[in-house]
């Protein structure tokens, strides 16, 4: 299982992102401006703020070349994980259905929130049961996740929805709780909350590796331990 | 030719900025104010501006979150005048939904 993390111009979590990967496979960095994926079976477009966030946060990382290949990738099936500005970024470049707003309390939010596990079928959560909760830190100022009332019908009624704030836990104002969401195939999925820094005891929870363990899983064609 | 192309939340979507500023004016002495929504103004020259609505739809406003408005300046200057001529927009209620590609 081969990982490959983009670095934007001003992305601050590649790093976390690579070492969480690499307790879980084979981990490369992806260079905006290459073309090249290197081979890698998934794609991470991980957090911080790429190419500054200048205009909407991720709404120029989408053009960046390596997106051009990504884009072509996730057509062809590949797994593309986007966390927090990463799943702005996949929303910018229509990969993902819906849009990041600012939070509702216009301040940047970092904690501790629990997750519940809406969709377990899928290539990012079948470590996973529906109804686990996952404990996972967020950090972003612009996390509120939106899209039109029928659009989150049309979501939730595809399984599209994959994971909630738990229950009084939604740290921006997300609606319906939404805290990741994957495309129609099922292969792009977004999330705000940061699964590479919930890797090791050290920071409390584990529980992120079960994203990571999950793709490998998907990719590998086995059913986890 | 100047451009000037006007951004800002669409109407139903909380707008959590706009609400910010609506609660500080009360607190100047500024009352009476209601429905305050923060946006985005850009200001451009450019050579073909039928090229515009593409350029809002693709970047410049995200249309799924976004109405965007564009004037362009009659004056020969080039500064954004006041009678600047409206020339296309997606706000109101028959606009097309956020578009896909």
């Amino acid at each position: 299982m081969k990982f490959g993390v983009i670095r934007f111009p001003g992305s601050c979590d590649e790093i976390d992102a690579l070492r969480a990967a690499e307790r879980i496979g084979e981990a490369v960095l992806l260079w905006h401006a290459d073309r090249d994926l290197q081979g890698v079976d998934a794609v991470i477009v991980p957090g911080g703020f790429s190419y500054g966030d200048y205009l909407r946060a991720g709404a120029i990382a989408r053009f960046a070349p390596v997106m051009e290949e990504v884009a072509e990738f996730a057509r062809a099936g590949g797994l593309v994980l986007g966390i927090c500005n990463g799943f702005q970024v996949l929303c910018e470049a229509h990969l993902l259905p819906g849009a990041l707003l600012p939070n509702v309390s216009l301040k940047f939010v970092f904690r501790q929130v629990r997750l519940d596990v809406v969709e377990a079928e899928t290539p990012f959560t079948r470590a996973c049961a529906p109804g686990d909760r996952l404990s996972i830190p967020v950090k972003h100022t612009t996390g509120r996740f939106y899209a039109p009332e029928a659009e989150l019908d049309r979501l939730e009624d595809a399984g599209q929805v994959v994971l909630l704030y738990a229950s009084g836990q939604n740290p921006n104002g997300s609606v319906r709780d939404i805290a990741g969401v994957c495309n129609e195939g099922r292969n792009v999925f977004g999330l705000m909350p940061h699964p590479e820094h919930a890797v090791d005891e050290l920071t409390a929870s584990t529980d992120g590796l079960k994203i990571f363990e999950s793709m490998r899983a998907h990719v590998s064609g086995l059913t986890p331990a | 030719m100047r451009a000037r192309v006007l951004v800002r939340p669409k109407q139903g979507i909380l707008d959590p900025q706009g609400q910010a500023v609506e609660r500080a004016l009360p607190a100047l002495g500024f009352t009476g104010v209601a429905n305050v929504h923060l946006g985005r103004l850009i200001e451009l020259d450019v050579e073909d501006p039928a090229r515009l609505p593409e350029m809002c739809e693709r970047l410049l406003a995200n249309p799924l979150i976004e109405d965007y408005e564009i004037e362009i300046a009659r004056s020969a200057t080039g500064q954004a005048e006041p009678e600047a001529e409206h020339v296309h927009h997606n706000a109101g209620p028959e606009a097309p939904a956020g578009t896909t590609e």
